[in-house]
């Protein structure tokens, strides 16, 4: 075993135990710290497959803006209240069906190709290559995405308008 | 020779922590000492001669005072939460560059910890993991005055961080690279400050405003919120949130110095010390400007975060692409 292959395996396990422990916490500041920590997994993993631009990206966006407000939310949220319950039978049914189905083609994709056996050659995209790549082939993809990203800057903003002005208009009426 | 390369590394590591580390305690004295003359007052003078001895004295009461964790608190995170800023801080410096090339006995040691090829994300994205230390903090503390300072800080810091990030891509787009090493060695010609003046200004607003001082310390702000975030915690846990505050001081310095100050170039000097002048240098001029300087509003906060200082950026952006191209 290799030392990559041993941090592999190390971070494998840090990302699944973590990702495992924010599904199953009730608090939602720790399970929102275990996501963190998960994402930060990835991050490291993304850096050990050769991928540093994704990896900070990784932790820049997801990691630190994202869950960021995520917590906000949840902080002002009073946390231990509510008796504490299981989801009915119901509402696990598809959760399970879903997670099976998961394992199944996780577990055809480990052992049924050919490629598992081989070992990923080590090769580092630096950030210029990276672009380079992506705008040269992708450019058209990469254009759609932040023409969706605008749409909804823009929906973002309409909605936060409206709400300025009925509450401005409200605000004239009541005096 | 690995092992040789190593050891390099681990004394690289090893100067550049206990530097920040001094370098923090000495800044908290000359914070002092300055603050007290703008306003007219004498600051520490009683620990050895003019207060020398005072950031000593201060580690050694921090350090031994009870570390008290209040009953209601979350324990566990309310133990961790001035440990994430004060390492974020630290690790920051890994990609400053403070020199050329050594040759030592025939091996050349690279004068920065660590040469990333995404040096300027990863500051970014340990200066975003910050954020959770002052947020957790707060929340962890499970009083009212620490969880506002704790939000304040989060909406604070998230606001700022996209002028930050904005006030560096002309940066990139001049020196066409994320590794710090490269960035300084576009500018052996000119520093960036001369050809971005609007970028520099953007990255020193934003940048303090990260860092919570004065005109931006809504998190902490003393007399509405008792002490904000750090409020129920005592000792070197305490220590540790001022630690992570002045160090980040020291890294805005030195980032403001690598991207617009040409980094450790400057005539006569060894570059270490080049670099050590336009770090306190930056440093002083915070120190003035808290001096200087009342308290913002929120609102006002937000205004010139999200409708000055990010279309400022946005704008400058453009008018380098454009300067670029044509």
């Amino acid at each position: 075993m290799t030392l990559y292959s041993l941090l592999f395996y190390l971070l494998a396990i840090i990302i699944l135990a973590s990702t495992v422990m924010a599904v199953t916490r009730r608090n939602l500041v720790h399970a929102i710290i275990y996501l963190v920590v998960s994402f930060f997994g990835s991050a490291m993993l993304f850096y050990l497959l050769g991928a540093p631009f994704l990896a900070a990206i990784e932790v820049i966006i997801y990691a630190g803006a994202i869950m960021i407000l995520f917590l906000f939310i949840v902080m002002m949220i009073d946390v231990d209240r509510h008796k504490e319950r299981l989801f009915p039978i119901r509402q696990c049914l598809p959760a399970i069906i879903f997670g099976l189905v998961y394992a199944a083609v996780g577990l055809m994709v480990t052992f049924g190709h050919s490629g598992s056996k081989a070992s990923m050659p080590i090769a580092v995209a630096t950030p210029n290559a990276f672009g380079r790549f992506v705008f040269e082939h992708h450019w058209l993809a990469v254009e759609i995405v932040s023409l969706l990203l605008l749409v909804a800057l823009i929906g973002a903003l309409y909605l936060g308008r409206l709400k300025i002005e009925k509450s401005a208009a409200a605000g004239k009426e009541t005096p | 020779m690995w092992i040789f390369g190593f050891i390099a590394l681990l004394v690289k590591i090893g100067l550049v922590l206990g530097g920040l580390l001094f370098v923090a305690a000495y800044l908290v004295w000359v914070e002092r000492k300055l603050l007290a003359r703008l306003q007219v007052r004498l600051g520490p003078n009683r620990a050895g001669k003019f207060g020398l001895l005072q950031p000593i004295a201060d580690s050694i009461k921090l350090l031994t005072k009870e570390d008290i964790v209040p009953e209601a608190a979350d324990r566990v995170l309310f133990l961790i939460a001035p440990a994430i800023v004060a390492v974020t801080a630290l690790l920051m410096f890994a990609v400053v560059p403070f020199g050329t090339e050594l040759l030592i006995a025939g091996q050349v040691i690279p004068l920065v910890v660590s040469d990333l090829n995404v040096g300027l994300l990863y500051v970014f994205a340990l200066s975003s993991l910050g954020v959770y230390g002052v947020a957790l903090g707060g929340w962890a503390s499970n009083s009212k005055f620490a969880l506002l300072g704790g939000i304040r800080g989060a909406a604070q810091m998230i606001s700022y961080e996209l002028a930050l990030g904005l006030s560096l891509v002309p940066v990139v787009m001049l020196a066409r690279s994320f590794s710090l090493v490269e960035i300084v060695n576009a500018q052996a010609d000119y520093p960036f400050v001369l050809v971005q003046p609007v970028s520099f200004i953007i990255f020193f607003i934003a940048a303090m405003a990260e860092s919570k001082r004065i005109p931006f310390d809504l998190p902490e702000a003393e007399n509405e919120l008792g002490a904000g975030y750090h409020m129920e915690y005592s000792g070197m846990r305490f220590g540790l949130f001022f630690l992570g505050e002045y160090v980040h001081m020291q890294i805005l310095g030195a980032l403001l110095a690598v991207f617009f100050l040409g980094g450790w170039r400057g005539p006569l000097l060894p570059p270490v010390v080049w670099l050590t002048i336009k770090m306190i240098l930056a440093a002083l001029v915070m120190v003035w400007i808290r001096g200087t300087l009342p308290r913002l509003r929120y609102d006002q906060l937000m205004v010139i975060g999200w409708k000055v200082l990010i279309p400022a950026a946005l704008i400058n952006i453009v008018i380098t692409g454009a300067f670029i191209v044509y």
